[in-house]
């Protein structure tokens, strides 16, 4: 399952956030303590997630310590969706 | 004439048990502060000061987060008669290493005598001091004297006079920190009359506000203004907002809130980002303005968020507008309560290339601006062109006004303070017209990005890109776009390297994303590394940022881009 999250949350990051659609992102690259994601573009990445997957991302969640990568958002998408 | 702590003691014997200031936190039940409360807690740092051999009129920097200690420090500071600078706190995006350049950039012209923090951060802030700088006293917050009985008559901030300095507001960034707007206690007084007025304010008003301290729209609309007017203000922290910006709705609807100010941004992103089941039983028919200030206003944002949320009991004619400046205190201008801002369509192509503001003739492409308002009572504005000399109604050109709330300078600059004004009238660096007393503003003289409210210098960002490996100095541009969606600027930065090696240039880039980002807390949106002789300079070799704005648009348009 999580082979068909990560690129699409990939996809999402790169074209809508970074705005570099070719761009990779490797699993473990951080995102938010990197500042390569700001607060604004971290709720619509949750929003995304929210509406693509339906699972439920709450506001208190949005920082690093809940995740910080693809890995770990894949992850957390996933026991959310059991 | 009176000083600000002329006027808390007179609220303090007046009312001292109604509630000044609601502090609410993320999980964590509201602080209620009446005033006595608040006063109590700030006579506390107003004699740490002193303890500490600190004198009226020296400059206090406060590098404090949203909470109680940031508040009755800042009060604390003009009890005491020094004056108080409230820096924006270290955040986990920015790295500890800039943070200290920059607090070390501020201390360099600012020469506070003391700065208050945290103990966990006194580390920090003293790794940023130098040999023989001004700095004599750091002051950690579990460290300060007792509580007493509250005695104006022996604190040293009654002895200030109305025209002294009575604090100073910096911008960000390296260049902001070293320009800091100075103001007397008259010229505070003075904008709050004349706002206020404009604002119909009365005591059964409730101000709302996430904003931070550190910014002229929080720190006066959101912070002193309802303070020193005896109206209850609502504070929440602006990082609770961005996470949750749904809680200034529940705010509003619980304490029913009358006033709140946002950014344009604001309106975007409320209207887009807030889920039904957040608002669900709020109720906004409280609330008298919304006023939108401190980036281009624009109308569709206000549709959008009127659209959101009148169901919740929202009027359209709450939408308000106001422009301002920490220059002159906060508004310049305000529209007119009770009516929706008036809307100006004008002929595109006019406006691109003759830069009047026209009907559009028929079925050709038009634009609609908003107005700001007109101008509050005690200031004028006027419209003029690059020799000084005034343009007639609907002529765009630089805004400049005049008033009796200009700050008193540009503290310890004196430089930036008389180039800043033209004939005793300020030159804003911004552009607009005047059309029946209405001003519009349409774009910016001068090279500075507002992304999300705040003010972003491109000169600092293109620096921090020449640290980056590969890029060399001179050679990156930075500037803002504005973004339809999102109701403000996009940030972006272009760099030229000698590679053309499209490998090298992405890992580049991906450098200078990272670098920049950790280094401003500003996130950039687009990063495009090109190869040499992409830049366009100016014939005395200066780069031209919006000639390099323009290539950038052209080639983002041929790719598909937008």
């Amino acid at each position: 399952m999580t082979n068909a999250i990560l690129p699409e949350v990939e996809k999402y990051i790169a074209g809508q956030i970074l705005k570099q659609p070719g761009r990779k992102i490797a699993v473990d690259e951080p995102l938010i303590s990197s500042g390569l994601i700001d607060s604004f573009s971290l709720m619509d990445l949750a929003l995304f997630v929210e509406d693509t997957f339906g699972v439920r991302i709450e506001d208190t969640e949005l920082d690093s310590n809940t995740f910080d990568n693809l890995a770990q958002l894949a992850a957390l998408i996933e026991s959310r969706k059991a | 004439m009176t000083t600000f702590t002329e006027r808390l003691s007179a609220i303090y014997s007046r009312t001292p048990e109604q509630v000044a200031i609601t502090l609410q936190f993320s999980g964590r039940d509201d602080l209620q502060l009446t005033y006595e409360q608040l006063l109590r807690g700030a006579e506390r740092y107003a004699r740490t000061l002193e303890r500490e051999g600190i004198q009226p009129g020296e400059v206090v920097v406060l590098i404090l987060q949203h909470g109680e200690d940031l508040v009755t420090s800042f009060w604390g500071t003009i009890l005491q008669g020094s004056i108080p600078s409230i820096m924006p706190f270290l955040t986990e995006k920015l790295s500890p290493e800039r943070y200290k350049a920059d607090l070390s950039a501020l201390i360099s012209i600012t020469k506070p005598s003391a700065i208050v923090t945290y103990p966990e951060f006194e580390e920090e802030v003293r790794a940023a001091l130098q040999e023989g700088d001004s700095v004599r006293s750091v002051i950690v917050t579990d460290r300060i004297e007792p509580a007493s009985e509250v005695d104006f008559a022996s604190l040293q901030g009654m002895r200030r006079k109305s025209g002294d300095i009575v604090l100073l507001q910096h911008s960000s960034g390296t260049t902001g920190l070293q320009k800091g707007v100075a103001l007397s206690h008259q010229a505070v007084f003075n904008q709050l009359n004349s706002y206020s007025k404009s604002l119909s304010i009365t005591d059964r008003d409730v101000v709302v506000s996430w904003l931070p301290l550190y910014h002229d729209m929080g720190l006066i609309a959101g912070f002193l203004m309802p303070v020193l007017s005896g109206i209850p203000l609502v504070l929440m922290s602006p990082f609770d907002w961005v996470r949750a910006p749904y809680k200034l709705f529940q705010a509003i609807s619980k304490y029913c809130g009358t006033l709140t100010w946002l950014p344009n941004f604001a309106y975007n992103f409320c209207a887009q980002k807030i889920r039904d089941r957040h608002i669900d039983g709020v109720d906004l028919s409280s609330l008298r303005a919304v006023i939108n200030c401190s980036e281009p206003v624009r109308w569709e944002s206000h549709v959008a968020f009127y659209e959101r949320f009148k169901d919740h009991g929202l009027k359209m004619e709450a939408l308000q507008t106001s422009y301002a400046m920490a220059e002159n205190v906060f508004g310049v201008t305000q529209s007119q309560l009770g009516s929706i801002p008036v809307v100006d369509e004008i002929d595109r192509e006019a406006f691109m290339t003759e830069r009047v503001a026209k009907s559009p003739l028929d079925g050709r492409p038009s634009m609609q601006m908003m107005s700001s308002g007109q101008p509050l009572e005690n200031v004028r504005v006027k419209v003029i062109d690059e020799d000084g000399k005034e343009l007639p109604d609907r002529v765009i050109g630089e805004i400049a006004l005049k008033s009796d709330c200009m700050l008193t300078g540009y503290f310890n600059r004196p430089d930036l303070t008389e180039k800043a004004f033209h004939e005793g009238w300020y030159l804003t660096g911004d552009y607009g017209y005047i059309s029946n007393c209405e001003v519009f503003v349409s774009g910016r003289k001068k090279d500075m990005i507002i992304v999300g409210g705040k003010n972003v210098y491109p000169q600092d960002l293109e620096a921090l890109t020449y640290e980056v490996p590969g890029v060399h100095a001179g050679r990156s541009v930075a500037f803002g776009l504005f973004d339809e969606a999102q109701g403000t600027e996009d940030v972006v930065v272009i760099a030229e390297v000698d590679s053309e090696n499209a490998d090298e240039q992405q890992r580049i880039a991906n450098a200078i994303r990272l670098h920049v980002t950790k280094n401003s807390a500003i996130a950039l949106r687009y990063v495009k590394v090109v190869g040499p002789k992409w830049i366009l300079k100016t014939s005395s070799g200066k780069t031209a940022r919006s000639a390099n704005k323009d290539k950038f648009l052209l080639e983002l348009q041929q790719s598909g881009g937008i």
